[in-house]
């Protein structure tokens, strides 16, 4: 594994222009890392500062400890995978050639780059006996940056470098493209510095989104704390309205507990039990022992139908609970609302801590569901 | 009919004269091309490396000055210099063939989609190894559209070196002109244009195979 780290790093063109301004950042080691912002914002100057494509005016760049400025950039790019987004393979060379080129330049023997060639293309589903001898141009264009994409690979580097990728590509190969590299990225664990400009292409596969404007890092972090807590308005609008709304959830548990409800006694009587279920309008009623435990619930009409029974026989012990620190959308999940009116919530140790209250429950979920319909 | 058995009677008495004339000819052209692609592919390849716009447009501007310049004048112009013959004639014509292998050259390896430049960057190729595997193939089919023209061009103006004593077909047209020997001039432009049709011929099939890919 190889440790990425910039630390105060300063560009400024002669022009006097300021085109990255004090960026901090260390990459997340064998994670697809998104570099992502508006153009002109410095995400594809800052990756190109690490194969030395870009130099840097001040600060430092470690790779694994090593200052980049004292490697070699030629050794320093053959160790890197690089993609771009006009794909740029070699139209002279067939795709065996354009996979092997880093190999090559490596100078693996014949046998070793055979057979990574061919371990290669069988990885992207494109068959080694088919495709080999085949030249660039006569695939389609997702085929090609699957090439792309595989020939970065090919020196089995730590670090792969992705300039925009897929967004030359039509909408349904980059769907395809960026499932596969998600697939991909399980196999081989590398360290991807991808930039895009795509929201939602950076949310379905990073692990770890860098947002930029004019030069700085304005947030980090993974996509659902970039959903979750934006940090100010730039964030907000640059995500989209539409997506934050999208991925809203639903407030913790304890926003849904009814405090205010009434519980009844195991030691009281059922005509008690009667009564008081009719004077506050309810069908159902917790029982609760001299410790305030929970027993169960009890049904006005089986106390009804059996008056003069004792209030203990009664007792209706298979009504779901929900223990207050269930995770909410499980919760959801697990309703079943046929069975019981009512909802009791317990503490770990069985004891009544309140009622579902499934009328805030239900008009939560009726607003997200609104949302997401409304720009399905 | 006896225009015919003239001509066959010509070629009976004459071949010998008429492959030397042929081989010199040939040997001029080939010296030319040679010399002139060796020297400009090299120069156009570093121009296109070049950053600032001023050494460009000069060298450009100097090979279109010789080119301007009427043929038989710039033979003339040589004999000063390199007095007559063969040298004279190989410099001027290289001197004409600057232009349109430079202007190719160039073209080709400035038409190169820069992804492709970029893409050889970033897999770590140095400056040597992406001209020679990357640049050099990649510009081959522009590069040798260019050697085709101009072999064209050399084999035709390759006539006049005879002006200067250099030999060639040219010599047998001259010949023909002081004699008033219709077969001679007859002869001596039929093989030049023979030879012309049948480079371009050969050198646009290697174009065409090589554009393929």
């Amino acid at each position: 594994m190889f440790l990425i780290e910039l630390k105060k790093v300063n560009k400024i063109y002669e022009d006097g222009t300021q085109a990255l301004k004090d960026i901090n950042l260390v990459f997340e080691q064998g994670k697809i890392n998104i570099l992502i912002g508006p153009s002109g914002c410095g995400k594809t100057t800052t990756m190109k500062l690490l194969n030395r494509l870009e130099d840097f005016t001040d600060g430092e760049i470690l790779i694994d400890g090593k200052d980049i400025r004292k490697l070699n950039p030629i050794e320093l790019r053959r160790s890197m995978g690089y993609v771009i987004q006009n794909i740029g393979l070699f139209p002279h060379m067939d795709i065996y050639d354009n996979v092997a080129t880093v190999p090559k330049l490596l100078k693996w023997n014949k046998k070793r780059i055979k057979i990574r060639v061919d371990e290669l293309l069988n990885m992207v589903n494109l068959e080694p006996e088919v495709y080999s001898k085949k030249y660039p141009s006569n695939l389609s264009g997702g085929q090609q940056q699957r090439i792309g994409v595989i020939r970065a690979l090919a020196a089995e580097p730590s670090i792969i470098l992705m300039d925009e990728p897929f967004s030359a590509l039509d909408p349904i190969s980059r769907e395809q493209l960026q499932d596969e590299l998600v697939k991909l990225q399980k196999e081989i664990q590398k360290t991807i510095i991808f930039v895009t400009h795509d929201m939602d292409e950076a949310i379905k596969i990073a692990d770890h989104i860098i947002l930029m404007k004019d030069g700085y890092i304005v947030q980090q972090g993974s996509p659902h704390e970039l959903l979750q807590n934006p940090l100010n308005d730039f964030v907000r609008e640059f995500i989209g309205v539409e997506r934050l709304e999208n991925s809203k959830t639903l407030p913790p548990l304890n926003k849904f507990i009814k405090k205010e409800y009434i519980e009844i006694s195991n030691k009281s009587t059922v005509k008690e039990a009667i009564e008081i279920m009719i004077k506050k309008n309810i069908s159902q009623i917790p029982v609760v022992d001299g410790e305030r435990k929970y027993l169960g619930t009890i049904s006005l009409y089986d106390a009804i139908r059996n008056e003069d029974d004792k209030l203990k026989n009664l007792i209706d012990d298979t009504v779901k609970v929900v223990v207050n620190t269930a995770d909410i959308d499980v919760v959801v999940k697990s309703i079943d609302k046929a069975k019981s009116s009512i909802i009791p919530v317990v503490s770990k140790d069985n004891e009544l801590f309140g009622l579902l209250d499934q009328n805030l429950l239900f008009r939560a979920l009726q607003q997200i569901y609104e949302n997401k319909s409304g720009v399905a | 009919m006896e225009i015919i058995t003239n001509y066959i009677a010509f070629w009976q008495e004459k071949y010998s004269s008429i492959f030397v004339y042929t081989y010199q000819h040939l040997f001029i052209s080939f010296v030319v091309m040679f010399l002139s692609v060796l020297i400009t592919v090299p120069l156009a390849i570093y121009m296109t490396k070049m950053k600032s716009e001023r050494p460009k447009n000069l060298i450009f501007n100097i090979a279109n000055i010789f080119q301007t310049i009427p043929t038989i004048a710039l033979l003339a112009i040589m004999i000063p210099i390199l007095g007559i013959g063969f040298k004279p004639a190989v410099a001027a014509l290289f001197l004409y063939a600057l232009l349109p292998l430079l202007r190719n050259t160039y073209a080709g390896v400035k038409s190169i989609d820069p992804s492709i430049i970029e893409s050889a960057k970033g897999m770590g190729f140095n400056t040597y190894q992406r001209i020679l595997k990357i640049e050099l193939p990649v510009a081959l089919p522009y590069i040798m559209s260019g050697i085709r023209i101009t072999t064209v061009y050399v084999i035709s103006w390759t006539t006049l070196a005879a002006l200067i004593g250099a030999g060639g077909l040219g010599d047998l047209v001259l010949a023909g002109i002081g004699y008033n020997d219709k077969n001679m001039i007859f002869t001596g432009t039929l093989l030049a244009i023979i030879i012309a049709v049948i480079l371009d011929l050969i050198l646009g099939r290697v174009e065409k195979k090589i554009s393929r890919n």
